[in-house]
Formats: structure tokens, sequence, C-alpha cells
């Protein structure tokens, strides 16, 4: 090969590079991890250059640390040239001391030389106090706004004093998490959860890699992830919670390595395997689990995945009642929704069968989170598990800040039950963080007592008073979610949509399709006043915003956790309350 | 007897609601009523979802107006009780936020479309498509 030949001639003897290519405006050479990327000493990744336009390539030359990058990993690149992108790559590999790493791409063409330059940080540093076990709980979309109205509805205040503050307030550590990615101010899901769990930036609907330039979801260069670490470099156990698809972003990120979200059949499938095969798998979504022949199924192949997983030892429980009553399993796949669960206030405050139709025992929150801890918690080793509340995000998308509260209620009440266990012996971490904010936020009050309606009965300052939740039973969650004074709560980003300021009792879209443009759904609120958008017309929900994200830890390593972090901390916090040795 | 459907055997009247008779998290039950028109002429009113491209001869029907588009966002997905329509021609432009009949032949059981992979339960193969009255 002329290619390997140009290799060996310029890692052996150098070479002098003229500046940078003067007739090639758009080429690049992107280095994958990006620049700036931090890693775990041991951390396996896939160590990818993407070489675009720069025209006919005559040699490509990697230095790690100014050693040839086949020397320095002991592994030889994969190298191909192509007219439009080439790539030069080596997978699977490690840094194994702590320190600066230093990457130059050296590239020879026709029309001369180019270059690039990136820096690493490699980090390998343990806590004083270790911790056994993290917990990682994950509200989506759990902006600081969304925390306070749960904190308002749950505990309430008189005379601005709040009676009480949430679990995840009565914490030790406090901090700011920034959760932009790679490739964008504004992230979505699967990228923020991708940064808790590997600590790596990726890009928009990414999991677990770095983006490379090909079309292919499944091929772009990955990172280890905190349970592909945690089986391999301790034999701890692991475990992933959440009331959506438990395929969809954020749990998937914990598991798996795709371009694309949306490929829930494969990340489904990508459970299985033994290197990130989590022991306790519990939420919504058996659609992509069953097989195409099941009514219900959303797979396109035949396999059984719930069949696969009992085989490989598994308890299976598709409701309640049988999660419940597991007692003595290691393994545990629980499923008990074709789709994403039922929010809390349909699945236990109103029960509307029109909403749940036949899925009338599906578990809590805190119920699966009780039974993954009991059942992770027999490891001798430790365990990782992600709790996720879900629909806190997928509900304040559809402007339900109501449902959206009770959710994060619900989070909050598994929260305690999280603490209760580390209050035992004290070798629990334990994060409360969300993936992005949303815009909702709390303007005052809103009643109709004196006959006013609409935006003309929103309460502002004094006239704002306080709300009137109540909460007789003591459960934590108001007895009903549309007391004679609720909150107003405003959304800086929506589409066009009805605003009557009240509780709507089932679940409803806020826009639909309408031609090629978005309007205001005819069927919510339609006595209410039409809020325009202003956001494009092909946006059909409330969408993420920007904002930082608080952030509470306690327990052994929650010391980490204070100022302004970048969102990539969370999985280094949680590798150093571990004490993780990856060089292995 | 409308002139347009001589010849045609009436359509049965048949709801979304009356789909499945149940459901767990191992699947979905096709209702008895479902089964036994199975190859019979029905009529359903639904909206109809954004198509995945304006080529093709089939569109999904919904009980409710579809919010988002499945087919172009990643973070949609379908509800399960969904109805494809097949048309002996490309989907004419109808509006998605107005209900609308549909009137053919029922097919119920799994396939899969060749051209886009799309996995059905439930078809209908249209003969008359209307605004809703
Ligand atoms: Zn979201």
């Amino acid at each position: 090969m002329v290619l390997t030949l140009m290799l060996t001639m310029l890692l052996s003897g150098g070479a002098a590079f003229a500046a940078q290519l003067p007739n090639f405006p758009y080429h690049s050479i992107d280095v994958l991890p990006i620049d700036r990327a931090k890693f775990l000493a041991g951390q396996k990744i896939d160590f990818e250059v993407e070489l675009k336009d720069l025209g006919t390539i005559k040699s490509v030359e990697v230095l790690i640390n100014y050693n040839p990058a086949e020397k320095f990993f002991g592994k030889a690149p994969v190298v191909k040239l192509a007219a439009g992108v080439s790539s030069y790559r080596i997978d699977q590999v490690s840094f194994a001391k702590p320190g600066p790493v230093n990457v130059i791409v050296n590239v020879l063409t026709e029309q001369g030389a180019a270059s690039r330059e990136v820096n690493y940080t490699v980090v390998a540093d343990k806590a004083q106090k270790l911790a056994k076990n993290v917990i990682l709980f994950v509200g989506d979309g759990m902006s600081l706004q969304a925390r306070q109205m749960a904190r308002i509805l749950s505990k309430g205040l008189t005379e601005g004093k709040y009676h009480d503050l949430l679990e995840m307030e009565k914490m030790s550590n406090l901090a700011l998490v920034t959760t932009s990615g790679m490739d964008s101010l504004v992230t979505d899901s699967a990228n923020s959860a991708s940064a808790y769990a590997t600590g790596s930036k990726s890009a928009v609907n990414a999991m677990g890699i770095y983006p490379n330039s090909t079309g292919d979801p499944l091929d772009d260069p990955k990172v280890e992830n905190i349970i592909e670490l945690a089986k391999r470099s301790r034999g701890m156990a692991t475990g992933i919670v959440s009331t959506a698809n438990i395929t969809d972003a954020t749990p998937a990120a914990m598991v798996a390595h795709t371009r694309r979200r949306s490929e829930q059949n494969f990340i489904a499938a990508s459970m299985l395997d033994p290197e990130h095969r989590p022991d306790v798998i519990l939420g919504g979504g058996s659609q992509h689990f069953l097989p195409k022949s099941v009514p219900g199924s959303k797979r396109s192949d035949d396999r059984n995945l719930v069949e696969e997983f009992k085989s490989q030892g598994y308890t299976f429980a598709g409701n309640k009642t049988e999660l419940n009553q597991i007692q003595n399993s290691a393994k545990v796949l629980g499923l008990f929704q074709l789709d994403n669960m039922n929010v809390y206030i349909d699945r236990e405050v109103t029960k509307n069968p029109a909403v749940l139709g036949s899925f009338t025992d599906q578990p809590t929150l805190m119920d699966m989170t009780k039974q993954a801890i009991n059942v992770l918690s027999k490891n001798q080793n430790g365990f990782f598990l992600m709790v996720e509340g879900a629909c806190i995000d997928k509900q304040l998308h559809t402007v339900d800040w109501e449902r959206a509260t009770y959710d994060t209620i619900e989070m909050d009440k598994a929260i305690g039950i999280a603490k209760e266990f580390a209050k035992k012996n004290n070798d629990t971490l334990i994060i409360v963080v969300a993936d992005h904010a949303h815009s909702a936020s709390i303007t005052g009050t809103y009643h109709e007592l004196d006959g006013k309606t609409g935006r003309q009965a929103v309460r502002t300052y004094a006239e704002a008073g306080f709300p009137t939740f109540e909460d007789k039973n003591k459960d934590g969650f108001p007895d009903n979610p549309a007391p004679a004074v609720t909150l107003a709560i405003q959304y800086a980003n929506h589409p066009e949509y009805y605003e009557d300021y009240k509780f709507n009792p089932e679940p409803i879209a806020p826009a639909i399709k309408s031609g090629s443009k978005t309007i205001a759904n005819p069927k919510k609120d339609a006595n209410g006043d039409l809020n325009s958008s202003k956001l494009p017309d092909t946006e059909t929900q409330e969408v993420h915003t920007a904002d930082d994200v608080p952030l509470t830890a306690d327990g052994p390593g929650a010391e980490y956790f204070r100022g302004i972090m970048d969102n990539t901390e969370v999985f280094f916090g949680m590798v150093r309350a571990l004490g993780l040795d990856a060089v292995k | 007897m409308a002139l347009g459907n001589w010849g045609k055997e009436a359509a049965a009247p048949l709801g979304f609601a009356e789909l499945y008779s149940g459901a767990s998290s191992l699947g979905i039950q096709f209702s008895p009523k479902l089964k036994s028109l199975n190859g019979k002429r029905v009529s359903m009113v639904g909206f109809m979802a954004p198509p995945l491209k304006p080529t093709l001869a089939f569109f999904v029907l919904t009980k409710v107006p579809m919010a988002i588009c499945p087919f172009c966002s990643t973070d949609a997905d379908w509800p399960n009780d969904i109805v494809v329509v097949r048309l002996s021609k490309p989907v004419t432009a109808l509006p998605y936020d107005q209900p609308i009949q549909v009137t053919g032949r029922l097919e119920v059981g799994s396939q899969i479309d060749r051209e886009t992979g799309f996995v059905s339960l439930v078809r209908i193969i249209a003969d008359t498509l209307e605004r809703a009255k």
C-alpha cells in the first residue's frame, strides 16, 4: 500500500511541513475525541481523525505526546482514504497515566500540508472517603423552577417561609451544571445523559460516542460509560430505572453507543450485551422488546428480548404486583407499559380509564427505586443505579406543569427512599440533577374567585398571595391538582396554543400539525387565551432551554460538587467517589 | 343507497376504542369485533398524520390529531392504536387537523411495508376518503 509506505516513511523520518493549505477554505481535520476532552485513566475510547476535503492525501501522521499514535497505543490504525472524508482510526484504546495528553495531526497532500493540535486531560482522582454505591437521579428537564414548583405543591409555605424542603434539597452539596453539547448551545436528553455517563460531550441525539461524519448511526467512535466501567473494573451491580421507555435517551445513554437515540430497537437489544448489561432494568417501553409478530410490538425482527433476558437469568415483571413479589433475584427486567409509563396524576390520582386503558397496575417510581436498591445492594462490590423521572420533561413539553410537578414530587419521594438506604451504612453517594431545563416560570398565582378569567386572572406581586394546595393525607402530593388558587405558570417558549391556566383532566397536546404548519390544538383549553408563538411554526412543543440546572448531592464524594460545573463533571464526580481503577 | 357505493357491501362503523380488548406489557389483544370484521368493509373516523413522503400510497390514521410527526421527529413515537390506510394512488393532501372518514376493506395482522419498513397491525384498503361530517 502506498499509504502504509508513506506513513512508515513519515513515522521514521519525520517531515518538514509547509504552511496551512491555502486553496482549501472548507477543509478540516477533525479529531475525535474533541479538543479539551477529559478521561478517566484507563477509560476505553475509540480514537478517530477525519480529514475532510483536503484533496489528494499523501500521508497522515498522528502524534500522541510526541510519539506516533500506533506506538503510543500499541495498536495499528485503520486508515481509509477517500475523496471527501478520509479516516484514521484506532479503536479500544486508553490513556493509562493521569496528566495532559497532546495530539498532533500532520497531513501532507499534493497541494500542501495541514495540521491540527488538540489536548486532553486524564485524571485518576479518588475521594478521601470512598463510596461503595452511587445512585444518580436524573429529573429529565427538572429546572430550578420545576424543583420549586414541587416544593410549593409538596411542602407549601406560610407567610413566605416554606414548611419544609424537598428530599432533593436537603442534601449537603449544591452546584450549578452547564448543559451545552459539543454541537449546540441547547442539548437534548441523549447528549446530556451521555455527558453524565461518559464524561464526554456529544451531539444532539447521540449517546456514548463522538459523532463522525458517516451516515451510519452505529459506527461512531465510542467512549466507555459508567456502567461498563463499574462492571469491568470492579464487578459492580448496575441498574437503570425510568418512567419512560427504558430505551429512551436518558436510561439508554447509561448503556448504549449510538449517534441516533431513535434506534430504540437496537438499544433494547444492546442491553443484552454482557459488557453493559444492567442487572436491573425497570421502566416502560416493552414495545421494543417484543417480537414483531406480537400486536403492540415496534420491533422489525422476530427477537423476543423478554425471553432472551429470562434465559440470561432475569426475573420478568410486567406489572406492580409482579415487581413487588420479587424476592431473591439478582437480575430483574420489569416493563410496565408498551410505551412510556403513565404519569403520576393519571396513574395514582385521577386513575382515568380512558387514559390508562388496561395498564391499571403500574408501579410508582418509588416502588421501582425500592426494588432496584433491594436487588442491587446484594452485590458485595457495590452498585451503580440511575433513576430517571422522565415525564417531568415530557409534560413540560406539552405545557402541562401540574403533571410535570407531580412527577417531580414522585421522584423526590424516590430520592427519600434512596436516602433511607444510604443512612444505614453511609457509603452511598446520591446525586440529583436535571439534564437540561425548560422555560416554565412562576409568575404568581391564578384564581377566578372574583369572576376574572384568562390572563386577567393572573395575580402578580401582592395580588398573588399564596396558592391553596392541600395535602390532608400527608402523602407529599396535593390532594387536588386544581385548587381554588393555583400557580400561574408561564412558558418563555411554546408553539401557538390556548391557555386557560386550569388543570387538564387528561394529557393533551398543546398544538397540532396543519399542513406544514403548527397550529394551536382546538381541543385544548378552547375557551382560553390564544398564546401566539415565539418559535418557528415547525415546532410543535415547548422546547428545552440552555439554562444551567441545579445539582444536589450527599454522601461520600459529594464534596466534589460545588460552584459552577460542566455537565461532564458529573461522571468524574461519580468515578472519583467510587475510586474506580479503569487501568486493567 | 348512494349510487357511488353501488355494488359495494355496506361498511360497518369501527371506532378506535373498539380495536383492542385488552393489553399488557406483553402485547395487545385484538378485540373480537376487530377480528370478526377482518376482510370486511369498515368505516373509521380519525385524523390523517402527516405522511412520510407525498409519493407514498399509504398514510397513518390516528384517534387524535398528531402533535408531532413521528416520521420526521426522532423524539416522537406513534401511539399504539393507529390504523394504516392504503390507497390505490399516492396520498392526496387532506387537512391533518380535521377529522376524515375512511371506508374500505379491513386487514388485521402484522405487516411490514416493503418500501419504508413501517410496521402495521391494522390496515384499511381504502375505497373512499372524505371529510367526516
Ligand atoms: Zn425533552
